[in-house]
């Protein structure tokens, strides 16, 4: 037991010294994902809000062609300007990126309407560019919404109701509620809290392993008269506490960004209060172990410090494909999943921020299987260095 | 006392210790000398169990190495060649964490890291960051973490290797210190001067297998050399290549 206290007590220590463990433990996990994820947000609600309020200038070539078209457009919030000379100049300007959207009036426009016949526009964009087919969105709604209109007219004049041209009413019912919303947007959270989790840890399962060796400093250590699976298990000791700090910062980051992404405004109410921060935190727990100890097996094995930190990025990886494969086929929790680590803790998670019944047989299970497999891959650990082989 | 009993080890193709036998007694320097590549450091790894032997048995005061690690490991301060220390810790707290890991008693252990610290000459750079450390000083303190638990047994594994003249001097000193303290140390060397200035008893090792196990007369005699280098040369030269 001695041993197992003085080994965590050293290895803290000697790791709060090191400037990279610290930054890479304390700072890049927690707060950069977090930082980014609420810039990236922030940035993709800002621009949706204001596209819907922002007058959208769109140049078109024959106004004088539609001239109630026109009125029309500048009651939508769309400026319409002068534009190129003729069709091929248009779309010359579309294909260059001079103009993102142009709209084009021929000139039997207005004939063809009194004809009722459908009347020919052109509207030039660049569909593979995302930006500009958002213009080009507004000015088809608009244009349909005119058209829609005038067709309304058209029947009033000839007597018959408008509503025949709409057999079926379709009234949607939303059932979901705005912490669910929020957890679409939210759920990639979990992986950003586990990515935080291992990268708290990884620096120590090198240095403690690869590490160690690379310096010279484990022949003499296992020359010392202590139980060498006890060293091993303060040096994962250590690292679960690096990674608890780390998980803990993570959380607490993500709580404070959550002040500043203007959620609300996408009707999302994240349920993230500082109780779900401890449930969050609980249900993440049994993963520290797990991690702590698989890093520090791969890292074991390898012969340098460079040829671990290849090793251990694939790590920081591995959790990620559960994760994915769960939100690509959208599949609901269900009691096996509970049994494999990281999509456990995710699904947990999920429920969580759309604020959930906990279901305590998911929890009950995630947390056991969990420390399980941790406990497996410590033991392995401690039965390793009991081998000569570590040495290299 | 160290016992060595017939001892082989292999990695792989490489038959590095090939059945090498000789004891080291206690109040006396036994020196292992060999050229690179002799099976000097294999022994001494098998003797701090660091490494199983594949045949033969050793032993630290009696207790042997494989079957009874824990307590050989208890009788035994190591230095195995290159040792490297923590570089955020200082010389004295590098010290402490050995001294702790061996399970001094707080007042004890205060008392001798204050003790090796002064023995070993390492006052002036003891709270000190080792990371910057010159190789001199770092085979000082490598070597005042081994010596912490105040050891019966005393492994350095080529201790002066790379030592300027001055520390390799004090380093001397200290060795004979703990000779006259009773204890038994083991070291190794490719240096002939070195061991023959020092040693009680020298063992030389070539191709993993024990040449001549004597005193430096005992050798100079037994290969009729007059100059010991010559009788070092003529030695290896006794041993079947494998």
């Amino acid at each position: 037991m001695r041993t197992f206290v003085t080994v965590l007590f050293k290895e803290v220590i000697d790791n709060i010294r090191d400037r990279r463990t610290l930054a890479s433990a304390l700072i890049m996990g927690p707060l950069f994902g977090p930082m980014l994820f609420a810039f990236v947000i922030n940035l993709s609600i800002e621009r949706s809000l204001d596209d819907l309020e922002r007058p959208l200038s769109v140049p078109v070539i024959g106004q004088e062609h539609a001239p109630n078209l026109m009125r029309y457009l500048a009651s939508h919030n769309i400026d319409v300007v002068v534009g190129p000379a003729d069709r091929a100049a248009g779309i010359d300007a579309v294909t260059l990126g001079t103009h993102d959207v142009i709209l084009i009036v021929p000139e039997g426009f207005g004939q063809q309407l009194a004809d009722a016949i459908p009347a020919k526009v052109e509207l030039i964009s660049d569909q593979a560019n995302t930006q500009a087919e958002r213009d080009a969105r507004r000015v088809r709604t608009a244009l349909r919404s005119y058209s829609q209109e005038l067709a309304a007219i058209r029947l009033v004049a000839r007597g018959v109701s408008p509503m025949v041209l709409r057999p079926i009413n379709v009234d949607e019912i939303d059932v979901s509620t705005p912490s669910g919303r929020s957890a679409l947007l939210l759920g990639m959270m979990s992986y950003f809290f586990i990515f935080a989790l291992l990268m708290g840890g990884m620096y120590l399962a090198i240095d403690t392993t690869a590490g160690e060796r690379e310096r010279g400093s484990l022949e003499p250590l296992l020359a010392l008269p202590v139980t060498r699976g006890q060293l091993m298990l303060g040096k994962i000791a250590a690292t679960c506490v690096f990674m608890a700090v780390s998980l803990m910062l993570s959380l607490c980051s993500f709580f404070v960004a959550l002040k500043f992404m203007p959620l609300e405004q996408l009707g999302m109410t994240p349920n993230f209060g500082p109780d779900v921060l401890v449930a969050a935190f609980l249900v993440l727990a049994p993963f520290i172990l797990l991690g702590a100890s698989l890093m520090t097996l791969v890292a074991s094995f390898t012969k340098s410090y460079k040829e671990a930190q290849t090793w251990l990025s694939i790590v920081l990886v591995a959790p990620t494909l559960p994760i994915l494969i769960v939100s690509i086929l959208t599949l609901r929790p269900q009691l096996e999943f509970m049994f494999v680590p990281s999509l456990s803790q995710h699904l947990l998670l999920v429920g969580l921020i759309k604020n959930e019944p906990v279901n305590i047989m998911h929890v009950a299970i995630s947390v056991t299987s969990t420390l399980a497999i941790g406990g497996a891959l410590t033991w392995i650990c401690a039965r390793l260095y009991r081998r000569e082989g570590l040495l290299g | 006392m160290i016992t060595v009993n017939d001892i082989y080890k292999s990695f792989g193709k490489v038959h590095a210790v090939r059945g090498v036998s000789f004891d080291a007694p206690d109040g006396k320097i036994t020196g292992l000398l060999g050229p690179n590549g002799a099976g000097k450091s294999t022994t001494l790894r098998v003797l701090y169990t660091v490494l199983k032997p594949d045949q033969g048995s050793a032993s630290i005061d009696g207790a042997d190495v494989v079957t009874n690690g824990l307590i050989a490991r208890q009788g035994i301060g190591a230095l195995p060649h290159g040792a490297g220390l923590y570089p955020h810790l200082t010389a004295r707290e590098n010290i402490a964490y050995y001294a702790n890991l061996c399970g001094l008693e707080k007042a004890t252990q205060e008392e001798r890291v204050e003790g090796i610290i002064e023995l070993l000459e390492i006052r002036d750079f003891a709270d000190r960051r080792s990371k910057g450390f010159s190789h001199g000083q770092r085979t000082k303190v490598s070597l005042a973490r081994a010596l912490v638990h105040n050891p019966q047994n005393v492994i350095l594994d080529e201790p002066s290797n790379g030592l300027d003249v001055m520390a390799t001097r004090s380093l001397r000193d200290l060795i004979l210190k703990l000779k006259d303290a009773g204890r038994c140390i083991l070291f190794s060397s490719h240096v002939m001067q070195e061991v023959a200035a020092l040693c009680d008893d020298i063992v030389i090792i070539a191709n993993g297998k024990v040449a001549i196990d004597d005193s430096a007369d005992g050798i100079r005699r037994r290969t009729a050399c007059d100059d010991l280098e010559d009788a070092f040369v003529r030695a290896i030269e006794m041993v079947e290549p494998e």
